[in-house]
């Protein structure tokens, strides 16, 4: 029998065993879940008080602590934005007993006026996550603080906390290159990591405090405290320290920036400086500005409005934004495009009668000068800035290798590596013509595009980076506004870096910048007013922007036209000619005088660069503008 | 091969005689291999869970989004499962086994650091797994299928055999280091043993072995092991360190009362001091805020499933699947019992989420395709003479 059993499977037997194993099981089932019942009613009945009461009475609770934002110099040190510490009013909703007594006590005890004891209330309402702190209120006066520290005990829930802020001590000068911090707003609460942004309450806006927001914020660190029933700190159990945002050194150098702003003088416009061999943005100017310390504590409505309602358009980052036709600053680039797609040589030479005339149209193009140049090569074309010249070779070109080429040189594109907010502008093509207007693209468009007007458009910065890649003989290196980030150095060679623009001769390059130095130094030169006492070899180009365009045989004359209407000034620079340094890109919103204007400043801003020992003087600089507009100049 | 068995199901309409004798068609339940009770409770469950998740993910939907995704998938894992028959099974069960195995080894090699442990396995770019996950299926079947072999009760030569195959995927795991999953996956193949029929006198025997080897197991501890019995034992000697989850998690629970804070109103639970709040500790969150009432809904919701599984395991016919049904319910009541008797500070402090609620890919995937085994054992059900 029992040999039987060990060679024979016996179901009936193993389904009993099953079974009798499986009531075991249902037996120890029912015991342990009575376990955990039971443990269950002891800790939620009989034990309820004692946990209730240390629920509620003695807590112990997690507070972020805020990294410290990472500071950030100009290449030489100087500190451009910085931490100050100040004293802010939060509160914790969840644990205040009656919203608008403590609200209305609050507005008595800070002496607010009515209008901004209302954004109180609306910010006191902002969604948050549970128990976390709202900001009432940045930057309280001592006697504020006083008044609150007395009256602490009629206001649970509310705090007073230290905190640094962001401080620009050259607010109206750095703001377009920098950017600023604000309030973090809902839209911005959503997309972030809770936990490392549970204690900060500014994040950056615009500019480099956007662009590296992630490097400059850091990590938040958390300690463990003890609190009373009203969520007030008792005594500190334990603690992370935050690891705080990393530095940032800019390329920018404020001198040069500063300098920038003044020579603007409150003219509305923008000046951009490259280093061409390094792609560093020395100076980024915008003006008007404004001061951007008003964002980190808050600006008041009335403020804000003044500023979006300013004509001037202070809030607007021309430099990176500001559409601009580039007039004849482009011939350079045609030139180079043109000698590239061997449309033209240096030693040819075309007759101007003035004008310009497509095949079968009796439609004039104009050059600025009515009686023409008569002979011009390549370099005198760029020296007179003579039109004849540029649209016949736009015309020969076409429309397809022109934005090939210009494309080549940035135009049209967002280059900078990380300018934030920065523009692609407009560079026109038969696609884009077909795709905006429905329309085909026409020969005269064409020609229009050759001396930088019609549907071309620019930013200051896509031209002072094409200057510096034209200054560079076709090199490209991506413009950046970072210098360091903490220890790590931004590289020279970035992702993403166009290709370079190369010409079948070498020496096409020097052609160029001949005809530019002559714009310059030559006898004929458009700007040679500039070129008088000039220390080292400089190459420019000058051009003006129609605002509106003329009839076409009305004679522009500046006084009868209102100063919103003129011509914006441009110029375009680099030097020195033979080891490039710098490259300049100028506009002067409706300077009305002329493009030498603008060389003036770009003048001023390579000698500053340059000229170490002779500290470059602004006034000097005024005078000779004041001067300079009392003439008549060319286009 | 597979393919034709997923779908067979779907196919087939066969009026198959029944022991009356009387041709009787088979129910949509029947069909596509699903047993509707057990499928009902377990979606009761998961919503219920995803309730109590998004409370404790500190309202975060986008948490609850992801975890339903995950239940979707593990719903399709269990449905696909279910198609199978019992034949199959039994004949892959050696080659998952023996692949586990490899994985396993494959951790020990070049496995991923994760919280100090090493337990992932990762393809770049392709998956992240621990294979730990799959021995808790492959073992027990394992053990299974070779008992279902032999002439049962158990004889020592088969106890032998069995302990190998308990034993070198539990060392291997014990070693990640992961002593609470490797002490789970034993008791999942040891489960099988027991359910066979092994004999009474031998259970107490290596229960009394066990307690003897207590102390060795002791010495052969990870400090932070250690630190977790210790403080298991003793949670008030360290408030913020160790201690730190198991006060807190008990405040929180007996902080509930009887009917709870209502739902995201738990203090506790939303003040964010309860690490892991949403994965292993997340019964905190459920205690706290749906009280006595709430846990006790909770656990008879476990209880049930647990006996619906059992009910199947019991009436299936043969003794491979009727062993691996039962180690696989009652594995899973013991995940919830050790994560409930862990957070309410009955059990020492070990990494168990609680079945279906605690947010995770991985450990619900694992349990459904149990569930999905469980149902294919049912589905497949022989008209044997009784």
């Amino acid at each position: 029998m029992r040999r039987r059993r060990d060679t024979l499977k016996n179901p009936e037997q193993e389904l009993h065993a099953f079974r009798m194993r499986s009531l075991l099981a249902v037996l120890v089932v029912l015991t342990l879940t009575g376990l955990l019942g039971g443990r269950l009613f002891y800790l939620q009945v009989v034990q309820h008080e004692v946990y209730s009461t240390r629920s509620e009475k003695n807590r112990v609770r997690v507070e972020p602590l805020p990294p410290t934002r990472g500071l950030i110099y100009d290449r030489n040190g100087e500190l451009l934005a910085e931490n100050r510490p100040t004293y802010n009013l939060t509160l914790v909703r969840e644990r205040v007993d009656d919203l608008d007594t403590t609200l209305a006590l609050l507005v008595d005890l800070l002496e607010l006026p009515e209008k901004e004891a209302e954004a109180f209330r609306v910010r006191s309402r902002q969604r948050q996550r549970p128990f976390q702190p709202a900001l009432l209120m940045s930057d309280l006066d001592e006697a504020q603080i006083a008044r609150l520290a007395v009256n602490r005990h009629r206001l649970p829930g509310v705090e007073v906390e230290a905190q640094l802020l962001r401080y620009y001590p050259d607010a109206e000068t750095m703001v377009h290159a920098l950017g600023y911090v604000g309030r973090i707003n809902a839209e911005e609460l959503a997309g972030l990591d809770s936990g490392d942004y549970a204690g900060t309450h500014f994040i950056g806006k615009s500019g480099v405090e956007r662009f590296y927001e992630d490097e400059l914020h850091g990590q938040a660190g958390l300690r463990k405290v003890e609190t009373n029933a009203r969520g007030r700190v008792l005594r500190e159990l334990g603690h992370t320290d935050p690891v705080p945002g990393r530095d940032l050194t800019l390329t920018l150098d404020s001198e040069l920036q500063r300098l920038a702003v003044e020579l603007l003088n409150g003219r509305r416009g923008s000046i951009v400086a490259i280093a061409p061999t390094t792609g560093e943005i020395l100076a980024l100017a915008s003006v008007p500005g404004f001061d951007s310390n008003q964002f980190v504590t808050g600006i008041d409505v009335a403020s804000y409005r003044a500023l979006q309602e300013n004509l001037d358009l202070p809030l607007y980052n021309r430099a990176i934004r500001g559409h601009y036709p580039p007039g004849s600053t482009i011939k350079p680039f045609m030139a180079i495009t043109g000698l590239k797609e061997g449309a033209i040589t240096p030693g040819e030479v075309i007759y101007d009668p003035g004008y310009f005339q497509l095949p079968n149209d009796s439609r004039r193009y104009r050059n600025w000068l009515r009686w023409g140049h008569g002979r011009v090569d390549l370099e005198r074309a760029l020296a007179v800035s003579n039109n004849t010249y540029f649209y016949s070779l736009a015309h020969e070109l076409g429309i397809d290798h022109i934005h090939e080429n210009l494309t080549a040189f940035g135009f049209g594109q967002r280059v900078a590596h990380d300018v934030y907010g920065q523009s692609d502008a407009l560079m026109p093509s038969r696609d884009w013509k077909r795709g905006r207007f429905n329309q085909p693209w026409y020969p005269g468009e064409t020609l229009s595009v050759g001396i930088g007007q019609g549907y071309l458009q620019v930013t200051p910065l896509q031209l002072a980076t094409a200057t510096a890649v034209l200054a560079n003989r076709g090199q490209w290196v991506k413009p950046r506004l970072a210098h360091r980030i903490g220890e790590r150095e931004v590289p020279v060679a970035l992702p993403d870096t166009p290709p370079d623009i190369e010409l079948g001769n070498e020496a096409w390059w020097d052609s160029v910048y001949s005809g530019m130095e002559k714009v310059v130094s030559g006898r004929e030169g458009t700007a040679r007013r500039i070129g008088r006492d000039l220390e080292y070899r400089m190459a420019g180009k000058s051009g003006t922007a129609q605002v509106f365009s003329l009839g076409q045989n009305e004679k522009y004359n500046a006084d009868e036209l209102k100063e919103r209407l003129r011509d914006h000034a441009l110029f375009m620079a680099f030097a020195p000619v033979e080891a490039p340094e710098i490259a300049v890109a100028v506009i002067v919103e409706n300077a009305g005088g002329g493009s030498t204007h603008a060389a003036h400043l770009a003048k001023a801003m390579t000698d500053a660069w340059l000229l170490d020992d002779e500290a470059p003087d602004s006034d000097e600089v005024r005078e000779a503008l004041e001067r300079e507009d009392d003439r008549v100049a060319e286009g | 091969m597979i393919w034709n068995e997923l779908t067979r199901g779907l196919r087939s309409h066969p009026v198959k005689p029944s022991l009356s004798g009387i041709a009787r068609r088979r129910s949509l339940w029947e069909r596509i291999h699903l047993d509707p009770w057990l499928l009902g409770m377990l979606l009761v469950l998961m919503l219920a869970g995803l309730v109590v998740l998004y409370s404790a993910s500190g309202q975060h939907f986008s948490v609850v989004t992801a975890q339903a995704i995950r239940f979707g998938v593990a719903l399709v894992v269990m449905v696909g499962l279910a198609q199978l028959s019992t034949t199959t099974l039994l004949r892959w069960t050696p080659l998952v086994y023996v692949a586990g195995l490899g994985m396993l080894v494959a951790v020990e090699l070049i496995g991923d650091m994760g919280m100090g442990a090493q337990r992932w396995l990762v393809i770049p770019g392709v998956i992240r797994f621990q294979p730990s996950e799959l021995m808790k299926l492959a073992m027990p079947m394992m053990v299974a299928a070779w008992l279902s072999r032999q002439v049962l009760p158990p004889r020592w030569r088969d106890l032998v055999v069995c302990a190998v195959i308990i034993g070198l995927p539990v060392a291997l795991i014990a070693r990640q280091p992961d002593l609470g999953t490797s002490l789970l996956v034993a008791t999942a193949g040891v489960l099988v043993v027991v359910l066979a029929g092994l004999s009474w006198r031998f259970i107490l025997f290596c229960a009394a072995l066990a307690a003897a080897a207590l102390p060795l197991l002791w010495i052969n501890l990870h400090d932070y092991q250690r630190q977790r019995v210790l403080t298991f034992l003793d949670p008030e000697s360290d408030p913020l360190g160790a201690g730190w989850n198991i006060i807190q998690s008990t405040t929180a629970i007996g902080s509930g009362g009887f009917w709870g804070k209502g739902w995201l109103q738990g203090t506790q639970s939303q003040l964010e001091f309860l690490p892991e709040r949403h994965t292993d500790f997340i019964v905190a969150v459920l205690g706290e805020e749906f009280g006595l009432v709430g846990m006790l809904a909770f656990l008879l919701l476990y209880l049930l499933i647990v006996g619906r599984g059992l009910w199947l395991a019991g009436a299936a016919q043969e003794t491979f699947g009727r062993l691996v049904a039962g180690s696989i319910i009652l594995t899973f009541f013991i995940y919830v019992f050790v994560n409930v008797g862990m957070v309410s500070g009955i059990l020492p402090v070990v990494g168990v989420p609680l079945p279906l609620v605690s947010y995770g890919g991985t450990s619900s995937v694992t349990l459904m395709a149990g569930f999905g085994i469980l149902m294919a054992v049912n589905a497949h059900r022989r008209l044997l003479p009784r």
